[in-house]
């Protein structure tokens, strides 16, 4: 993330800005784009009857001869040194095979963070992982009991007794801005924006609202623990985790512990909810190590204060958002900047400000994102980072300003619309959020909304209604690999050690495979989560579908030029040439000719061949760069608020999607639905509490840290445009991650739609209101 | 004595300490009852004992000496599944899976609890019978969470299992 990067990106960007868009990826829309069959069909998912039957196998569960368990412990101050460690009595109990400090862990290096040049390097915290006795933050691993039941080994960890010397800690946020660090950039974004004199634009405004939002650390909270089950062969290592980057964990573990690629397998075939939370962090590095040592093979479950402990989250932030309009309503100045904590030894940039850049057309904007670094547990990605706050932010104040100036939030929004990228005047691959906005508000009647708060109500009931845009970039990893085979039965193997965590990924990828190779969806086979399979790209940035996508298209490529040089002068193919066959109907036939055809199976036996295998990755992801490329929604909800209490209740919500083609609209609209109700709990509900004296999240329990539940859930209803994207494989853009955006600023002015009182910090707790 | 667990008699385990999750889990390798928290907040982990729904991690083996526990694997099977099991699947509630055994467990037993009449929060009449309303199903499965956010569908697959039930 540096200037060399912004350098780097600002001349590819601009080199690209000169190449005919035929050239690249996506210049020439995928073939599939209305000519699915399989695809957009509602299928049940293929692992269903797994799941639903118990027999889905996660990484705790996977049953070993000689099984030993691991308990860790965790520091208790924010910074210093360990003075004394006693770790005797833990030593003495019944079943304790051994306890692994600082003074006996295997020396290793440090993980290399997550990035966008090193594909290996996924680890989201730099510190070093039980090599001294220094304290770096609070809740730091310093101890590890392996024995033989997870009942001992938890005993054991409550006997170890630690003394520290305590150093000072920067645990304040308010402090620690003092001290803030401006990167150069922002993921692959150029971090300070300034078009204009957003500030004297604001001053000289007709209309202008200039507030500061501020937004808690949350935490993911996927239900099913980080867990390990680790087993060492020798010189080779073999992990069943629940990762959302299975290649990529292999690599950098291998690299830590000084392996060979090829002797380090991570097997996660299923991740119960990852949300960015399951990544590399510190338990997996502690229980290879451990599992070294005790010469059996070891599982490590953490306890949900455990997953709190070392396992970060999504960063607090303080926002400053200033929108100025003339009469019109036309923006003269967008200014967004903020502080976000990001440690120098962590790698996940909170990007709140990244929305604000592709949401609306101004004259002027200013924007800078500021770092703070505290001692902390480092902050990761978790669903739509800085997107899900940033939104509430530019969103409340879209709302706020056209209340201050009289008019329909979705009217002051049609007369932002942008037509290019309003930062870097890169076209639209597609966008369609006007027509969202009008196809939702039909749906939703949102003709009922009065525009004077408090006007609606129901008894003790004051209700309202608001609406939100959300937004979130297109992004398709490079590196993404799969192998491809097809054998001599007609059947298809698709398989890449890519992610399932619950988006549907094997489902999805054998509807678009069976279009792709015109094979029913019952001949194809997906295979993922194994790091002996070529590698995937990471689960994240609602990216694995069009990444695998890409992928899958280019072994379809590769697939038809071996069929054709197989197929020979003997078949009724003879002299066509790849441009001009496609495949379809269980083969591969002319494009201009339908009776030119051969099965795959004629193909393979006439060549004696059992099978074809042809491996491929994806082309480079150009698009993203020469295209201005984003899924976009429109959020709307109701709400009726208490006099009494000041409770919320979500009564309805509705979210109405801008983002390509829908690849199955069951798994998709259950991807859509659990981001929205993430963003309920973000509006509502969900807060660390991070006590700020002791530096210590204070409610590491799933009683304490309110997620919603079945009753705080409304039904939701979901529509989408359906517009295929022509520039992305099978015109698909992500649908992760949007789904969360939006939502808290959508109620948020349901709320103040309601009470007339406007809520600028995060959760939107009935005290705020009374 | 022994704990009858999907029909099969085992024996408590020597070790007090050991919950019900962990003999499910560690010892019989019946790895469909999830542990999400194991201090029953989040209720990955219903099982039925005696047919009712039980959070086993805040169980003592001991305590299911003599009585007859039914996990995920002993509701259905894949060639007979509950009808709850094949109503999420058509409704697509779940997305992850991971909550799910414990959803279908639980929703398994709250269907009965409603049929014999137990109140809830929301229930209006506490004098009529009760209904497995979508409001009485929200708020009985609200010790049952889910992160994924399939809650639509896990109350429209349960819906569709008391109306047919009803039918």
């Amino acid at each position: 993330m540096s200037r060399m990067q912004n350098a780097v990106i600002a001349s590819v960007k601009t080199a690209l800005g000169w190449v005919p868009a035929q050239w690249l990826p996506g210049g020439t829309p995928d073939p599939l784009i209305g000519r699915s069959a399989a695809i957009g069909r509602q299928d049940n998912r293929l692992d269903g009857p797994a799941k639903v039957g118990g027999l889905a196998r996660f990484s705790a569960e996977v049953p070993l001869q000689r099984l030993s368990y691991a308990a860790l412990v965790y520091s208790s101050i924010v910074r210093g040194r360990i003075t004394r460690l006693d770790t005797a009595a833990a030593e003495a109990t019944p079943g304790v095979i051994l306890v692994m400090t600082h003074r006996n862990m295997p020396r290793i290096g440090l993980v290399p963070l997550i990035g966008v040049t090193d594909l290996s390097a996924v680890g989201n915290s730099s510190l070093p992982i039980l090599q001294d006795a220094t304290i770096r933050y609070n809740g730091q691993v310093v101890a590890a009991v392996v024995a033989e039941t997870q009942e001992q080994a938890d005993h054991a960890a409550s006997l170890i007794e630690i003394d520290y010397a305590a150093e000072p800690g920067k645990t304040r946020f308010e402090e620690a801005k003092t001290d803030a660090r401006t990167p150069a950039s922002i993921l692959i974004e150029k971090n300070h924006v300034s078009v204009g004199n957003a500030e004297r634009e604001l001053a000289a405004a007709a209309h202008r609202v200039d507030n500061v939002y501020r937004t808690p650390g949350q935490n993911h909270n996927a239900i099913e623990l980080h867990a390990v089950t680790v087993a060492w062969d020798g010189d080779s290592l073999v992990v069943h985790d629940t990762i959302q980057m299975v290649a990529s964990s292999a690599k950098a573990l291998a690299k830590l512990f000084g392996l060979k690629k090829d002797k380090v397998r991570v097997l996660s075939p299923f991740v119960g909810g990852g949300f960015g939370g399951k990544g590399l962090w510190d338990h997996q590095v502690v229980a290879v190590a451990a599992a070294k040592l005790a010469g059996r093979p070891l599982r490590l479950v953490l306890s949900r204060e455990g997953v709190y402990r070392i396992v970060g989250g999504r960063s607090p932030s303080e926002q400053r958002v200033a929108l100025g309009a003339d009469a019109d309503g036309r923006f003269t100045a967008i200014v967004h900047t903020g502080y976000s904590i990001m440690p120098p030894h962590g790698a996940c940039p909170e990007q709140y400000s990244l929305c604000t850049r592709a949401l609306y057309r101004s004259k002027s904007f200013e924007i800078l994102q500021r770092h703070l670094d505290l001692d902390i547990v480092p902050n990761t990605y978790m669903r739509a980072p800085g997107e899900a706050i940033g939104t509430f932010a530019v969103e409340c104040a879209v709302d706020e300003l056209a209340h201050e100036m009289g008019i329909d939030p979705i009217e002051l929004r049609r007369r932002n619309e942008p037509d290019r990228h309003p930062i870097h005047g890169s076209p639209f691959s597609q966008r369609a959020l006007i027509q969202a906005y009008e196809q939702g508000a039909a749906r939703f009647g949102w003709v009922r909304r009065q525009a004077e708060p408090g006007t609606l109500r129901d008894g003790e009931w004051r209700i309202g209604l608001g609406c939100a845009s959300g937004s979130f970039p297109y992004a398709r990893m490079p590196g993404a690999n799969v192998r491809l085979t097809l054998r001599s039965d007609g059947s298809a193997t698709i398989a890449s050690s890519a992610q399932e965590m619950g988006m549907g990924t094997a489902t999805v990828q054998v509807q678009h495979a069976a279009d792709r190779l015109g094979l029913p969806v019952e001949a194809i086979g997906f295979e993922l989560g194994d790091s002996a399979l070529p590698a995937g790209p990471m689960a994240g940035g609602s990216s694995q579908t069009v990444s695998l996508a890409a992928a899958i298209m280019a072994a379809s490529e590769k697939l038809t030029a071996e069929l054709l040089r197989l197929a020979g002068n003997d078949s009724p193919l003879a002299g066509l040439r790849a441009g001009d066959v496609r495949l379809l109907d269980g083969g591969i036939g002319a494009i201009e000719d339908p009776s030119r055809h051969e099965s795959y199976r004629s193909i393979l036996a006439r060549a004696a061949r059992d099978e074809i295998v042809v491996d491929a990755a994806g082309s480079a992801p150009l698009e993203m760069l020469k295209f201005a490329m984003h899924s976009s929604s429109a959020i709307f909800c109701e709400v009726r608020v208490s006099d009494v209490t000041g409770e919320i209740r979500v009564e309805r919500m509705l979210g109405s999607f801008d983002c390509g083609t829908i690849l199955n609209p069951k798994t998709a609209a259950s991807q859509f639905r659990g981001g929205m109700i993430m963003g309920l709990g973000l509006a509502l509900t969900e807060e660390t509490l991070f006590d700020e004296r002791s530096g210590r999240i204070m409610n590491a329990t799933l009683a304490d840290y309110h997620i919603p539940v079945h009753l705080d859930v409304p039904e939701i209803e979901v529509m989408w445009t359906g517009i295929a994207d022509p520039r992305s494989p099978l015109g698909a853009r992500g649908i992760g991650e949007i789904g969360i955006t939006g939502v808290g600023a959508a109620i948020a002015n349901a709320v103040f739609n309601a009470t007339g009182k406007r809520v600028r910090e995060l959760p939107i707790t009935l005290d705020k209101l009374l | 004595m022994a704990i009858r667990i999907n029909g099969q008699e085992v024996a408590a385990p020597q070790d007090a300490r050991v919950s019900l999750l962990d003999l499910l889990r560690e010892q019989l390798h019946l790895t469909g009852t999830k542990v999400g928290c194991n201090q029953g907040a989040c209720g990955a982990c219903t099982v039925l004992v005696d047919g009712a729904r039980v959070l086993s991690c805040l169980t003592l083996a001991a305590q299911a000496d003599g009585r007859s526990v039914t996990t995920i694997e002993g509701l259905g099977s894949a060639e007979a599944p509950h009808p709850l099991q094949s109503a999420f699947i058509a409704h697509d509630g779940f997305q992850c899976g991971y909550c799910t055994p414990g959803q279908i467990c639980a929703a398994a037993a709250m269907l009965r609890e409603i049929a014999a009449g137990v109140p809830s929060y929301v229930t209006a009449d506490l004098t009529a019978p009760a209904l497995p309303t979508r409001d009485e199903i929200r708020e009985r499965m609200s010790g049952n969470l889910c992160r994924c956010g399939a809650h639509n569908g896990i109350v429209d697959a349960i819906l569709r299992v008391a109306e047919e039930q009803a039918a």
